[in-house]
């Protein structure tokens, strides 16, 4: 038992409509790691991850966030959550959707100021916060959904599918910012679908149909079922290899 | 503070979003005016078949305004029958008979007032009892439309915020932005509360817009105080706007929302004393209760009409506000579907 780990899921489940979404989930995700989420759509990623935000709660079991069992609003104001779908107002600019969401997270004046430009710039978006949202392409909501998230210097990353449609380049250079940030003591949980982007998580939860299949490196995960790839991992932890 | 950001972020919606804006504005200044249009109209003259009239109580006719055609007892019911005379005039001997095409009852009711003031002349006896008549309220020249524009002016600002307010915490819920507000610390409480101060402002313009119109442009009958009228017209759209938001919990998208108005707000103008309810049935009245037009048209007529102050209108002032607070406790409580605390 890891009383350190910054995010537990202790034995928790959660019935949507009659189906079982989760089963019995167990979890621990240290300090400052990159934490990955890997199953198919359906899995219920997004379940879990909402329940750890602090949106969702489960019917049984529980989550701690720092040692705190969630929902707690004080907890929460230490996570930057980033939704699986874009979270915005069309009607107003990039620049107004983060000056609300900032102020929401208490930030005044000119840190608020400075944090909307450290953001933006961070997700390559400096040059079209002026534009209103509503004509902001698919990638670029994302990464303005990202930039949201990023804005209060939370300790907690919680990010749900957060590359989706945003090309090749501005990923790569996405997951080297959540390496910088994760070597800087913050916990960043994400969830995926894209096996390639599995493989730079430092460990790796694999879901499906609401049950954890296997947790581990994705390394270590690789040789334990002697997989090339972690997509191969995937299926045989799933009952292919039977 | 988070309240105060929720706040400023409704107002920057509503000044990208212009068309809502003149919506929420215009609208109602447009639908008021057409009506004083057809409400403020000249009285009807009615036209009347002549037959076998005696020439000085035809000239007497045509003195009160009516259009008098002189018809054969045959060409006459002809012209009936084709509607082109409301009603037809006979003289058999010294007894008139008349008969109404009668398809419109304010028509007949023309007719035959008309004929009230011929048979008054005509008996000279009549003269002397004729009352003296005053008003302790309105006057002679008071319009239809100066007795049920007060409860217009309420109607306008009570819809048009209920159905803009409704949409906008809609979209919230169905856009993802309200699961994203709740992410964040902020608490239920506070949601509701940046709604009502942000479109708050709003809906005052509106209201001041709107009484402002009704009273100096249209000439609608005001006897009592500019400021209640605001008074009165701010707490129906806060009634409105937080009535709103809260059945909005109850759609899953805008065509859910439309739906709402045929079951929330036109019953309303049934009950707010359009009609006159001591004509319906005692069990229906209680209905009228608990309405919130009926509070908001019933202040609104004591102070426009009736240039009545606050001892009067205070009840209906504290249902308005008891109202708006239920609405927003609700509110609150909904919000719990999506989260706890």
């Amino acid at each position: 038992m890891t009383q350190d780990a910054c995010i537990r899921v202790e034995r928790a489940g959660k019935r949507l409509g009659g189906k079982e979404v989760l089963r019995d989930i167990t979890l621990h995700v240290p300090r400052s790691e990159i934490f990955g989420l890997l199953g198919p759509s359906g899995a219920g990623k997004t379940t879990l991850v909402k329940m750890i935000a602090g949106i969702d709660e489960a019917d049984y079991g529980e989550v701690y966030v720092k040692n705190q069992k969630m929902p707690r609003l004080d907890v929460m104001s230490n996570i930057g959550y980033m939704a699986q779908s874009d979270a915005l107002y069309g009607e107003l600019t990039g620049y107004e959707n983060l000056d609300f969401f900032a102020s929401l997270y208490g930030l005044k004046g000119g840190t608020k100021k400075r944090r909307i430009m450290e953001a933006a710039k961070l997700v390559n978006l400096s040059a079209d916060l002026k534009k209103q949202v509503l004509h902001y392409s698919g990638g670029m909501k994302r990464r303005l959904s990202l930039a949201v998230a990023l804005l209060h210097q939370p300790e907690i990353l919680i990010l749900d599918e957060p590359t989706v449609g945003i090309d090749p380049v501005l990923r790569q250079s996405i997951w080297r910012e959540l390496e910088r940030l994760s070597g800087q003591g913050i916990t960043v949980l994400v969830t995926t679908h894209v096996m390639d982007e599995a493989e730079k998580c430092h460990k790796l939860a694999l879901i499906r149909e609401g049950s954890l299949i296997a947790v581990g490196s994705p390394e270590s995960l690789k040789k334990e079922t002697n997989a090339q790839t972690i997509e191969e991992a995937f299926l045989l932890y799933g009952g292919a290899r039977a | 503070m988070r309240v105060q950001a929720l706040i400023v972020r409704i107002w920057r919606q509503f000044i990208h979003d212009k068309r809502t804006l003149a919506l929420m504005i215009v609208a109602p200044v447009v639908i008021l005016y057409m009506m004083s249009l057809v409400f403020n109209g000249e009285e009807y003259k009615p036209d009347i078949g002549a037959v076998n009239v005696p020439a000085p109580l035809v000239h007497k006719l045509e003195q009160y305004g009516a259009t008098v055609v002189e018809y054969s007892p045959e060409d006459a019911e002809k012209a009936l029958e084709d509607a082109r005379i409301d009603a037809i005039i006979s003289f058999d001997g010294v007894i008139p008979h008349v008969k109404l095409e009668g398809s419109d009852p304010s028509v007949n009711k023309s007719v035959l007032l008309l004929l009230q003031k011929l048979l008054q002349d005509m008996n000279p006896a009549a003269d002397a009892l004729k009352s003296s008549i005053s008003y302790l309220h309105g006057s002679e020249q008071m319009a239809a439309f100066d007795n049920f524009g007060p409860v217009l002016i309420g109607y306008f600002a009570f819809f048009f915020v209920f159905l803009i307010s409704g949409v906008a915490f809609l979209r919230e819920r169905t856009g993802g932005t309200l699961e994203r507000l709740l992410a964040t610390p902020l608490r239920r409480w506070e949601i509701v509360i940046g709604y009502v101060l942000g479109f708050g402002l709003f809906t005052m313009i509106q209201a001041g817009i709107i009484a402002w119109f009704a009273i100096d442009i249209l000439d609608m009958i005001m006897e009592g105080s500019f400021g209640y009228v605001l008074l009165v017209t701010l707490l129906l759209a806060l009634t409105a706007l937080t009535l709103g938001t809260f059945l909005s919990a109850y759609a899953n998208n805008e065509f859910q929302m439309i739906q709402f108005i045929p079951l929330v707000i036109v019953p309303q103008i049934f009950f707010s004393g359009l009609f006159n309810m001591d004509t319906m049935a005692e069990w229906l009245r209680w209905l009228g209760a608990v309405m919130p037009l009926t509070y908001g048209a019933d202040a609104l007529r004591d102070v426009m009409i009736r240039g009545k102050g606050w001892a009067d209108i205070a009840p209906d002032i504290y249902a308005l506000a008891g109202f708006s607070a239920f609405f927003a406790a609700a509110n609150v409580l909904a919000l719990r579907k999506h989260r706890k605390i």
